[in-house]
């Protein structure tokens, strides 16, 4: 690398195209490039990379130990016991719902939140900062707190409810298999509307003032300018959200973990969670493996998504 | 008019509240749990404002013996700390050289080579975690702080490698050229130009990938189990299933404990993190 570091160079190359017909300085260029960018490759091949592929080969295998030697060939039929096991369905319609869920409370409540943050009023700052600190909030701090508050027994929730005198008893909030999934949907909101409400409005931010001076000229009063201007000049960002949102969704673990062990009765269990007990509560690698190769597939198509919508916003690149 | 800008203070200010409220409720509550006796936290209906408020919980977790729950929480803030701050120099580092290489250098396959890493910043644990267990395994990592500053490199890296080549790209490139001029090298002048004027976007970059770690929960639970490598997250989850039914207070502490540096970063340094968080997905 040193060698490298001492070869002459010309200032400006970097910045002007490389030439064509001069084909040792595109070499040497490449060359340069690949020593910068070895010690990241590094990184994404030996512990992002190759871990994936094993995850494609386990996939394949009877593996249901730690012992890597034991492991025979299966074919597909971890994926065959999938598919025709009605509990793995299950789990991806609840992952779909809590996606849904969550991702609309988020996009609804981040939209106006970044639309209040957007204001020019006395003691803004004061606001900001609000949403910075949830933002910072630990996820397992956030489900802790959230479990507690709403403790069925000595939840403040319930104690606040039966004070202002609108339940006359106090609730198990996270009780039941049907309503669990939504509470904790809400919870995980909570620490994330911040995230949400912070890009978009980064997104309003771009959107030139005289546009809406000229509109309030004309006599747009400020709801007809939000629906009519700012949501339709916000839609690639928030296509951006909708898909980042979706991806994180699906990786949904710490807080369900913490709130409800994928309980009551399954009731929490999303896809993560499930690859997660298939794993390391039943010794399971090979069928885990094949839920989270499927869930990584799955990532990779939204992901292209999110590129094609980056790509929308005109900053990309 | 002048009662039309009346009527929108007012409404800017009572969604103020309520954003205040839903923010500081939660966080207040768990700051008075922390400070109340167990008598008052178990009372029905909730007793709202402690009558003895007690740091009982703080003096546990900072002088409480090796074997108690403080000397298991002290013990996690330690290893956090250190794989956090190892997380970040490593990934850093790969991420520095990286990012330069995409914000100045051309060479062929730049684009492909760039969503490669764009793509694996977006895998998910899920996706490498088994075979990165059992890898642990066969090479003794398991319950190691080495182990851990490993795998929480997979996600730091690429968004370190996202955020700097972009803040890289942005910065002006003549300062670097009339550098070059002056007889500096190439990797001279990333050393002596451009990571001075970047310090202020290195500084925030190390400490969003140094939350992100401070967070990170999933590969910690799964492949630590003792109190050399357990990190915060573990120990407060802990919490819940030996000690909470014992004292909801003593949860209440950890996770304040746990919350305040976090907390501190991000206010302090606001304005600079929110610009990087919306930098970081829609640039």
């Amino acid at each position: 690398m040193t060698g490298l570091v001492r070869q002459p160079t010309s200032a400006g190359t970097r910045a002007a195209p490389v030439p064509a017909g001069r084909p040792l300085r595109r070499a040497r260029e490449g060359r340069y490039a690949l020593a910068l960018l070895t010690p990241a490759l590094v990184v994404v091949f030996g512990i992002i990379l190759y871990p994936l592929g094993r995850t494609l080969v386990l996939s394949f295998l009877d593996a249901d130990s730690v012992v890597e030697a034991a492991y025979g060939f299966v074919g597909v039929r971890n994926y065959a016991d999938l598919v025709t096991d009605p509990a793995f369905w299950q789990t991806v319609g609840r992952t779909a719902v809590f996606t849904v869920f969550s991702t609309g409370i988020e996009l609804v409540v981040g939209v106006l939140l970044a639309q209040f943050l957007n204001q020019r009023i006395p003691g803004q700052w004061l606001f900001r900062t609000a949403v910075i600190v949830v933002w910072a909030v630990p996820t397992i701090v956030n489900a802790n707190m959230w479990r507690w508050i709403l403790n069925p027994n000595y939840g403040a929730l319930n104690g606040l409810l039966l004070r202002l005198g609108l339940i006359d008893h106090y609730q198990d909030w996270i009780g039941g298999p049907g309503r669990a999934l939504y509470v904790v949907a809400v919870v995980d909101a909570w620490k994330t509307i911040p995230l949400v409400a912070i890009l978009l409005l980064a997104g309003m931010q771009t959107i030139p003032a005289d546009i809406y001076e000229a509109a309030a000229i004309d006599g747009a009063g400020a709801l007809r300018r939000f629906r009519h201007m700012t949501l339709p000049l916000l839609k690639p960002v928030i296509a951006v959200v909708i898909v980042l949102r979706t991806i994180e969704a699906f990786k949904v673990f710490d807080i369900i973990y913490i709130m409800t062990r994928g309980g009551p009765a399954s009731g929490t269990t999303t896809i993560a969670f499930y690859a997660y007990l298939q794993a390391f509560s039943n010794q399971r690698f090979g069928l885990g493996s094949a839920i989270a190769f499927l869930t990584a597939l799955f990532i990779l198509a939204l992901s292209l998504v999110y590129l094609r919508a980056l790509r929308q916003t005109g900053s990309g690149r | 008019m002048t009662r039309r800008r009346t009527g929108y203070y007012v409404l800017m200010y009572a969604i103020g509240a309520v954003l205040l409220a839903a923010v500081f409720g939660p966080i207040l509550w768990l700051v008075i749990s922390s400070l109340s006796t167990q008598a008052e936290l178990l009372s029905v209906p909730t007793h709202f404002v402690p009558d003895h408020p007690t740091l009982a919980r703080y003096q546990e977790i900072f002088t409480g013996a090796q074997s108690s729950v403080g000397g298991a929480l002290r013990a996690a803030m330690v290893n956090s700390l250190v794989v956090a701050t190892a997380t970040v120099v490593i990934s850093g580092v790969a991420a520095v050289f990286g990012a330069y290489a995409f914000a100045r250098v051309r060479f062929r396959g730049k684009t492909p080579v760039l969503l490669l890493f764009l793509g694996t910043y977006m895998m998910p644990p899920l996706a490498l975690v088994i075979p990165l267990y059992l890898i642990m395994a066969n090479l003794g990592l398991l319950d190691t702080r080495t182990g851990l500053v490993l795998v929480n490199c997979t996600f730091t890296t690429p968004f370190l490698l996202w955020l700097l080549s972009n803040y890289f790209a942005a910065l002006p490139v003549e300062l670097e050229d009339a550098a070059q001029i002056d007889g500096l090298s190439r990797l001279g002048a990333l050393f002596r130009i451009v990571l001075p004027i970047a310090r202020p976007g290195l500084v925030t970059a190390a400490i969003m990938a140094f939350l992100a770690s401070w967070d990170e929960f999933f590969y910690a639970l799964i492949f630590t189990d003792s109190p050399a490598a357990k990190t915060v997250p573990v120990a407060l989850s802990e919490f819940v299933g030996k000690y909470a039914s014992l004292d909801f207070g003593l949860m209440a502490a950890g996770g304040v404990v746990a919350l305040v540096p976090p907390v501190v970063f991000a206010v302090i340094l606001q304005r600079q993190i929110m610009s990087g968080l919306a930098a970081g997905a829609v640039k």
